[in-house]
C-alpha cells in the first residue's frame, strides 16, 4: 500500500506533497526509519553474540549499546539544529568548524582558569556559557546572512564552514591545547546513573526542542516558511526571524556538542574536531526522512538516524572487518538505505516483478 | 560592458591586486620562478576545479573531487610499483574507472532524484574508504617513465622551471574554455544550470548532459590525481581531505553563480592563482601563520558571493539588473527539486 502511496509522479503539486506527508508519510518513514536501525542492530548481534551485553564497571556500564549511544550524543544535538534548518529550505554546513570554535574558546579559557585567574568569567562553569555564546553568534551570522541578505544557504554557511576552521586554529594558535578541569571534562565523560551524562544532554535537548516545536505552533511555522517563504510572510509569518532563530539554535548546540567533543578527550585540537560532523549530521537528517528541499520535519527520525550510523560504526568495530573497510560499508549501507527511500528507485526496482497492465 | 562580465571582471581584479601587493613585498613575484611554481604547485587543484565549474553550472554540487584525487593516487603507486604496470596502461585504466565512477554518480542523481549532495557525499566516503582499503600508507613510486616526466621541463632564462604538471593545467584550461563556450554539450551545461524545465522543453538531453558533467568532473579529478601523483611521485590515501571545499571556493570566487546557469572556466583559473598568490605569499612572509589562508579564503568568498547579491538582486548599486535575481528560490545547488 505504501508502495502505491510513493509512486505518485513526482511532479505533483506541493499541497499534494504536503498532504501526503500528513497522511501517510510520517508514520510509514518512522517504520522504515526503525525496521533499518533493528536490522542494524541484529546484524552485529549476529556478528558478535556479546553485543548486547551491558557490565557495570565502576558504576558505570560498559557495552556496545552504550557506546552507539554515548558516540550519538554529539551528533544528536548536530542533528537537531540541522533538522530545523533543513525544515526551513536551509543548510548548515558550518556546526564542524563552530564545533572547532566553541572547543577551542572554551579550552583557551579555562586555561587560565588553571593558571590561577580568579576572575569571574574564568569560571567554568561561565566558560561554558560563553562557549555556547560564540556558538550562538557564529548562528547569527550564518542567519542574517540567509534572512536578511538573501543569500542561499549553502553558501552563506559554506563561508563559515571554510573561515570557521581557521579562525579556530588563530583562537589556540595552531596548537591542540589540553586541560584538567574536571567541571568541564564532566560535560563530555561525566557519569549519570551508570550512563554517560552527554546521552541525557542529547535525550533532554531532543525532548525541549521537540516539545518547543510540537507544542506551541513553532514547528507548523518553520515548516510554512521551508514550503514557501514568501506565501508564509504573506500571511503574516515573520519569515526571517524563524529562519535566524533555527540557524542560531543550530549553532548553540553545535557549540554544545564542541564541549562534549573537547570534555571528552580533555582537548581541543581544532585541525580536526568536528571534522566532516556537519556532512554526518545531513545524512542522520536525510536518512531520517527529512527532505532537503525543506517543509515537513521529523525530529525523533532524525535521531534515529544518527543512531543508524552510529550503529554501523561500532558494529563494524566489534566485526573482524579490517578497520579500513569502514568508510567504504558505511557509504554502502547510507546509499542503499537512501536508494530504499528514493520512489523512482522503488518503481525502478520492483519493474520486472510487476504485470504489465 | 555586460553585467554578467562583471563577476569575472572582479576575479581579474583581485587577482591583480592581489599579485601586486605581494610584488611590492617581494620582488621574486615578478620572476619566471614563482610564475613557474604558481602554476606547478596548484595545477593539481586547479585541474579538479575546471571540472567543479561545469558541475556547478550545471546546477549540482560534487563533494567526492577530493576523495577521488587521493584513490587515484594509491591505485597508481600500487599497480606500478607493487605490481610493475606501465603507467602509461595504468593511468588509461584508472582514467575509466574514474569516468565511470561519476557516470554512475550522475546516474542516482538524475534517475533516483537523490540530491546530488547527499550522492556524491557517499562518493567522498566511499572513495576515501576505497582508497585506506588499498593502502593506509605512503606508497613511493620509483619508475623510469616518472623520471623522464620530471625531466620534462622548459627553463626560462632566469630558472624559472615550467614543468609538466603546469602545461597540463594550462591545456585543461584550454580545453575545458572550448568545452563551455564552443561546444554544443558546453551551451547544454548552461540550459540546465539556467533552468532545468525549460531546458528539458527546449530539448536539452537532461539525462546525458547531468550525467556527463558528473564523469567529466569525475575524470578530471582522477587526472589531477594523476598530475599529483606524476609530481610527488608516491600515492598517499590521506592526501586532499577537504579538497573539495577549497575547490568549491575557487569557483565561486571565479564569479561561477552557485545556483546555477552562469559562469565562466576562466574565472575559475583565476581565482586558484589568486589563492595560490596568497598561499605562496604566506609562505614567503614567516611571520603570518598558516591558518590565515581559509580566513581569507572564507573573506573572499563573503566578498564574491556579496557581489553576486548585489548584482543579481537588482539593487542598482551598480545600475544592472542580472536574470539570476528571477531564480525561484527552491533552486539550491545540488538541491534540485523533482
Amino acid at each position: 500500500m505504501s508502495l502505491k502511496e510513493n509512486s505518485v509522479q513526482p511532479d505533483a503539486s506541493r499541497w499534494g506533497l504536503v498532504r501526503r506527508g500528513i497522511s501517510s508519510g510520517g508514520g510509514s518513514r518512522l517504520l522504515w526509519t526503525v525496521v533499518a536501525l533493528l536490522v542494524i542492530l541484529l546484524v552485529n548481534r549476529a556478528i558478535s553474540p556479546t553485543f548486547f551485553d551491558l557490565r557495570l564497571v565502576n558504576d558505570r556500564l560498559i557495552g556496545s549499546t552504550i557506546n552507539i549511544l554515548d558516540n550519538a550524543a554529539p551528533f544528536v544535538l548536530l542533528a537537531i539544529g540541522m533538522t530545523l534548518v533543513i525544515a526551513t529550505k536551509g543548510i548548515d554546513l558550518s556546526v564542524g568548524a563552530v564545533m572547532a570554535i566553541s572547543a577551542a574558546t572554551a579550552v583557551m579559557l579555562i586555561r587560565n582558569y588553571e593558571a590561577g585567574a580568579t576572575e569571574f568569567y574564568y569560571q567554568p562553569g561561565f566558560v561554558m556559557l560563553i562557549a555556547l555564546a560564540v556558538g550562538a553568534i557564529c548562528g547569527l551570522w550564518n542567519g542574517l546572512l540567509v534572512a536578511f541578505f538573501n543569500l542561499q544557504p549553502i553558501i552563506a554557511t559554506l563561508i563559515l564552514m571554510v573561515a570557521g576552521r581557521g579562525v579556530a586554529q588563530l583562537i589556540t594558535n595552531g596548537q591542540s591545547p589540553t586541560f584538567t578541569d574536571e567541571t568541564l571534562a564532566f560535560i563530555g565523560r561525566g557519569v549519570v546513573f551508570g550512563v554517560p551524562f552527554p546521552v541525557f544532554l542529547a535525550i533532554g535537548v531532543l525532548i525541549v526542542v521537540t516539545l518547543l516545536v510540537r507544542r506551541t505552533a513553532l514547528g507548523l511555522f518553520i515548516e510554512a516558511v521551508g514550503v514557501n517563504d514568501r506565501a508564509s510572510y504573506y500571511t503574516g509569518l515573520q519569515a526571517s526571524l524563524i529562519k535566524l532563530s533555527v540557524y542560531m539554535l543550530s549553532g548553540v548546540l553545535a557549540a554544545l556538542a564542541g564541549l562534549i567533543v573537547a570534555g571528552e578527550v580533555k582537548s581541543a585540537d581544532p585541525h580536526t574536531a568536528g571534522l566532516y560532523s556537519e556532512l554526518d549530521a545531513i545524512l542522520a537528517v536525510v536518512i531520517g526522512g527529512t527532505s532537503l528541499l525543506g517543509g515537513r520535519f521529523y525530529l525523533a527520525q532524525s535521531a534515529l538516524g544518527v543512531l543508524i550510523i552510529q550503529a554501523l560504526l561500532v558494529g563494524l568495530y566489534v566485526s573482524s572487518l579490517h578497520p579500513t573497510t569502514n568508510l567504504v560499508v558505511k557509504a554502502i549501507v547510507v546509499l542503499a538505505v537512501l536508494l530504499l527511500q528514493s520512489p523512482e528507485f522503488r518503481q525502478f526496482a520492483t519493474q520486472p516483478f510487476r504485470r504489465t497492465t | 560592458m555586460k553585467s554578467r562580465f562583471l563577476p569575472l571582471l572582479m576575479t581579474f581584479l583581485v587577482f591583480s591586486a592581489m599579485y601586486l601587493f605581494a610584488y611590492s613585498q617581494f620582488n621574486s613575484f615578478g620572476s619566471m620562478r614563482i610564475v613557474g611554481n604558481l602554476l606547478r604547485d596548484n595545477a593539481f587543484w586547479g585541474i579538479a576545479a575546471i571540472g567543479m565549474t561545469f558541475v556547478i553550472i550545471s546546477g549540482g554540487i560534487d563533494l567526492s573531487v577530493g576523495s577521488v584525487i587521493a584513490f587515484t593516487g594509491v591505485f597508481c603507486a600500487l599497480m606500478i610499483d607493487r605490481n610493475g604496470w606501465d603507467p602509461l596502461a595504468t593511468f588509461t585504466l584508472m582514467l575509466c574507472i574514474g569516468t565511470a565512477f561519476g557516470a554512475l554518480m550522475g546516474v542516482v542523481i538524475h534517475y533516483f532524484k537523490i540530491p546530488a549532495f547527499i550522492v556524491t557525499l557517499s562518493g567522498l566516503f566511499l572513495a576515501r574508504g576505497m582508497s585506506y582499503v588499498l593502502s593506509t600508507e605512503s606508497i613511493r613510486i620509483e619508475h623510469p617513465f616518472y623520471e623522464q616526466i620530471s625531466d620534462l621541463v622548459y627553463v626560462f632564462p632566469d630558472r624559472g622551471r615550467f614543468t609538466f604538471a603546469a602545461a597540463m593545467f594550462l591545456i585543461v584550461l584550454v580545453v575545458g574554455i572550448f568545452l563551455a563556450h564552443y561546444t554544443r554539450f558546453g551551451r547544454n551545461v548552461y540550459a540546465l544550470g539556467g533552468n532545468p524545465d525549460a531546458a528539458l522543453l527546449l530539448g536539452v538531453p537532461v539525462a546525458r548532459t547531468t550525467i556527463g558533467v558528473y564523469a567529466l568532473n569525475s575524470f578530471l579529478a582522477t587526472f589531477a590525481g594523476i598530475v599529483l601523483s606524476l609530481s610527488k611521485q608516491s600515492g598517499d590515501s590521506t592526501i586532499a581531505v577537504g579538497l573539495e571545499l577549497d575547490v568549491i571556493s575557487a569557483v565561486v570566487i571565479g564569479g561561477t553563480l552557485l545556483t546555477g546557469g552562469a559562469g565562466y572556466v576562466i574565472g575559475t583559473f583565476i581565482a586558484v592563482m589568486t589563492l595560490g598568490t596568497i598561499q605562496t605569499y604566506l609562505t614567503l612572509d614567516g611571520s603570518l601563520t598558516p591558518w590565515w589562508i581559509k580566513i581569507v579564503t572564507g573573506f573572499l568568498l563573503f566578498a564574491f558571493v556579496g557581489l553576486q547579491r548585489l548584482l543579481g538582486s537588482g539593487w542598482g548599486i551598480f545600475g544592472v539588473k542580472d536574470s539570476s535575481a528571477n531564480v525561484p528560490p527552491e533552486r539550491q545547488p545540488g538541491i534540485q527539486s523533482s
